[in-house]
């Protein structure tokens, strides 16, 4: 299939992810009692979403810094433009979006995607929804997605009843910072019973230099209901540091599915402290897919809680970490209930020293018999400055288990270079289809748009004329 | 007649040991429309020649030079003499996971043209060819080399050959491990590719493989270096007698 953004990355890749709009705006810079009083205001929120902010922001001046993991000790929160308004609101027709935001999205296939493949679209521009839609059909058999400020105003009981019950303000020092800060993303409800037959997509854009983007997600996939849902993020390249610190709570009722696809390519620049949370009850099921490209450090484990029995996670991930790339990403589940299982399949790639840690951390609790794990981790360098670990961690509080892990790390072969340029190839179309070929198997389970723009990352990144 | 290949007195050391010449003093010239054996001993250096034409990192040229469709290729790159028309069926081919035998035809047909390439009679002209090797159908969405066996590897390589359609085709160790009714298949191949606008250089160890082919030429590789040539008899001897007589008076 040849999407908008297939034939527009033949013409001049480069240009889509550096694209920027020049958008009228007015910006915050850090992080006081005041900025979050001013961002309640502006958004005119119900006072116990204020009282959520200002708790969080107390709880962020008292966490640490993680003490593992990639330095981020440079991180100035006086430097983020915690909150930007752009004059503009949100729309339910592209033809409504301001041109030069359209423009964009345009560029990033969204609109003809929306028109081809998905049941509904919701698109951010820096801190801000600028569009939001869902089919009416979906609509009539009770299905909500919309903008998550929106969705606080429109049904705050169910908002209330999920909002901060997966991922607590108090679990870190970013999600702190998050729920200080949040704004935007997009709240999901699938009713009982209801199965869409096409996905749900956000897109997250960030346009501003030095600018925090703090979506939050929040999906409740009711009993016997499922979905797909896919996330796509990325950001032109600018010197100063951006942040993106959203977070996602999903919840995957009783014999529900829930496929959640995100595929990252922040800019170089960019601090991504994302977190991400699923519960999923008896026999339901949360397939993760997660591709990750951009960004200067990532910080990302999305932790599964396998609540009811026979409940299960699969997890697929592809990371690609370049110059000057730390991407230390990986994830946790708990089995919590009998009969549950996770299959983990993770691949990574490194090139001109970039960094790719696998962190897998796995609990099963007492009660969790019967239960199934297995971990997969490959990687692959492509020279001998980069780097790739792999660091698992598993409790095991009972004996009646089937546990797995397998974890590879190898270099990309000179024999297999030198066979494929015998066949005529460049050493960079040997080295590309040898990437290709390693990330398949993941690449497989991509949305097909991104699955075709993911192989073109690869040669972009290979060819070194990003980043 | 018009040479496809000369090689003029190269001498060869490995990139990893400058202690040995491996090739030296070796000449060897090959005409449009000829079929050339090269036998010798195990260590001999034949599959040594066969990657010193190719450029293979592994090997540095000391002394001499190749020349190639009229064109002086000791200085230049794998992809670019194999662009230019040369190929290889190695003895042992890699394993490329994840890339489909049908995808890799496909970049390597892409990567030779400019031309959008026509997936209908690209596919058409797969399976026509895979047809003739014995081939099933599904052996194109296999994973390249990958829990193929000794001949099907072997296949793949000729059905890569008659898909690039080269100007020279060496064949190192091509029948190696293959049954009788592979190598069958193999040297059908070879009469398949084979015409006047081409030529194939013939690496083996034994005659089996060229009871089906007309052969020009067949060189005796002792020690790096070319110690006799003759007709098609000089293989039959060989078959017979061994390699004995050459070694001795190699030393």
């Amino acid at each position: 299939m040849k999407t908008n953004v297939d034939e527009y990355l033949d013409d001049n890749i480069n240009n889509i992810y550096n694209l920027k709009a020049d958008v009228d705006s007015e910006k915050y810079f850090g992080l006081t009692k005041e900025i979050i009083e001013n961002i309640s205001k502006e958004k005119n929120e119900p006072s116990w979403v204020l009282d959520i902010r200002l708790k969080a922001l107390e709880l962020y001046d008292k966490l640490e810094d993680p003490t593992w993991g990639p330095d981020i000790s440079y991180f100035d929160i006086n430097k983020i433009a915690t909150y930007i308004k752009h004059n503009v609101n949100e729309e339910r027709s592209w033809d409504d979006v301001p041109e030069d935001i359209k423009l964009i999205f345009d560029k990033l296939g969204i609109p003809e995607a929306e028109k081809k493949s998905l049941a509904g679209v919701g698109a951010q521009f820096d801190s801000e929804v600028v569009y939001h839609n869902l089919t009416e059909k979906l609509k009539e058999q009770g299905v909500i997605y919309l903008n998550f400020d929106q969705a606080i105003k429109e049904y705050p009981e169910l908002v209330k009843k999920y909002f901060t019950k997966a991922v607590p303000l108090t679990d870190h020092k970013y999600i702190a910072l998050h729920y200080a800060l949040f704004s935007g993303g997009s709240f999901v409800y699938i009713p009982k019973g209801i199965k869409l037959d096409l996905p749900l997509q956000s897109y997250f854009r960030l346009n501003e230099k030095g600018a925090g983007q703090f979506e939050h997600t929040l999906i409740v996939v009711d009993d016997d209901a499922s979905m797909e849902f896919i996330e796509g993020c990325s950001a032109p390249g600018y010197n100063d540091l951006n942040l993106h610190a959203g977070c996602v709570e999903l919840f995957v009722g009783k014999n529900a599915y829930l496929k959640f696809s995100t595929i990252e390519n922040w800019s170089r620049n960019m601090l991504n402290l994302n977190t991400k949370k699923c519960y999923v009850e008896e026999n339901g099921k949360i397939e993760w897919i997660m591709g990750s490209f951009g960004s200067k450090v990532s910080m990302l484990y999305p932790l599964s809680v396998l609540n009811g029995k026979n409940s299960k996670c699969e997890f697929t991930a592809l990371s690609f970490a370049g110059k000057g790339q730390n991407l230390d990403t990986g994830l946790k589940v708990v089995h919590n209930a009998p009969n549950t299982s996770t299959i983990v399949n993770s691949k990574s790639i490194s090139k001109d020293g970039g960094i790719c840690t696998f962190r897998s951390n796995v609990l099963v609790k007492k009660q969790a018999t019967n239960s199934n794990m297995t971990l997969s981790c490959e990687s692959l360098m492509l020279d001998s400055i980069s780097r790739s670990d792999t660091i698992p961690v598993n409790t095991l509080e009972n004996n009646d288990l089937t546990f797995s892990h397998e974890a590879s790390i190898g270099k990309i072969s000179d024999k297999a270079i030198y066979y494929l340029m015998t066949r005529g190839l460049s050493e960079i179309e040997a080295k590309a289809l040898i990437v290709q070929g390693f990330a398949e198997p993941i690449s497989k389970s991509f949305p097909v748009e991104y699955a075709v723009e993911m192989n073109r990352l690869i040669n972009l990144e290979l060819e070194g004329t990003i980043g | 007649m018009k040479e496809i290949l000369e090689i003029k007195n190269i001498y060869t050391i490995a990139e990893d040991d400058n202690s040995k010449e491996i090739l030296k003093e070796l000449n060897l010239s090959i005409n449009y429309g000829e079929v050339h054996v090269i036998m010798g001993p195990n260590g001999s250096g034949k599959s040594t020649l066969a990657n010193t034409c190719f450029k293979s990192p592994k090997y540095i040229i000391t002394n001499g030079n190749i020349i190639f469709d009229g064109e002086d290729i000791t200085d230049k790159s794998t992809d670019y003499i194999a662009k230019k028309g040369m190929f290889m069926s190695f003895q042992s081919p890699e394993e490329i996971p994840g890339v489909t035998i049908a995808s890799f035809l496909k970049t390597i047909r892409s990567s030779q043209t400019d031309l959008r390439v026509n997936m209908m009679e690209f596919y058409k002209e797969i399976n026509e060819k895979m047809q003739s090797l014995d081939m099933k159908k599904e052996y194109a969405q296999r994973e390249l080399n990958v829990g193929l066996s000794g001949g099907e590897k072997k296949k793949n390589e000729i059905l890569q050959m008659l898909m690039i359609n080269p100007k020279l085709a060496i064949l190192d160790e091509t029948d190696s491990g293959l049954d009788v009714d592979a190598i069958k298949i193999v040297s059908k191949g070879i009469n398949l590719f084979k015409n006047e606008n081409n030529a194939v250089l013939i690496i083996t160890h034994n005659t089996k493989l060229l009871e089906n082919i007309n052969v020009d030429k067949v060189h005796i590789l002792v020690n790096g270096k070319i110690v006799k040539s003759g007709d098609r008899s000089l293989a039959d001897e060989i078959q017979k007698k061994g390699y004995a007589e050459y070694l001795n008076n190699e030393n």
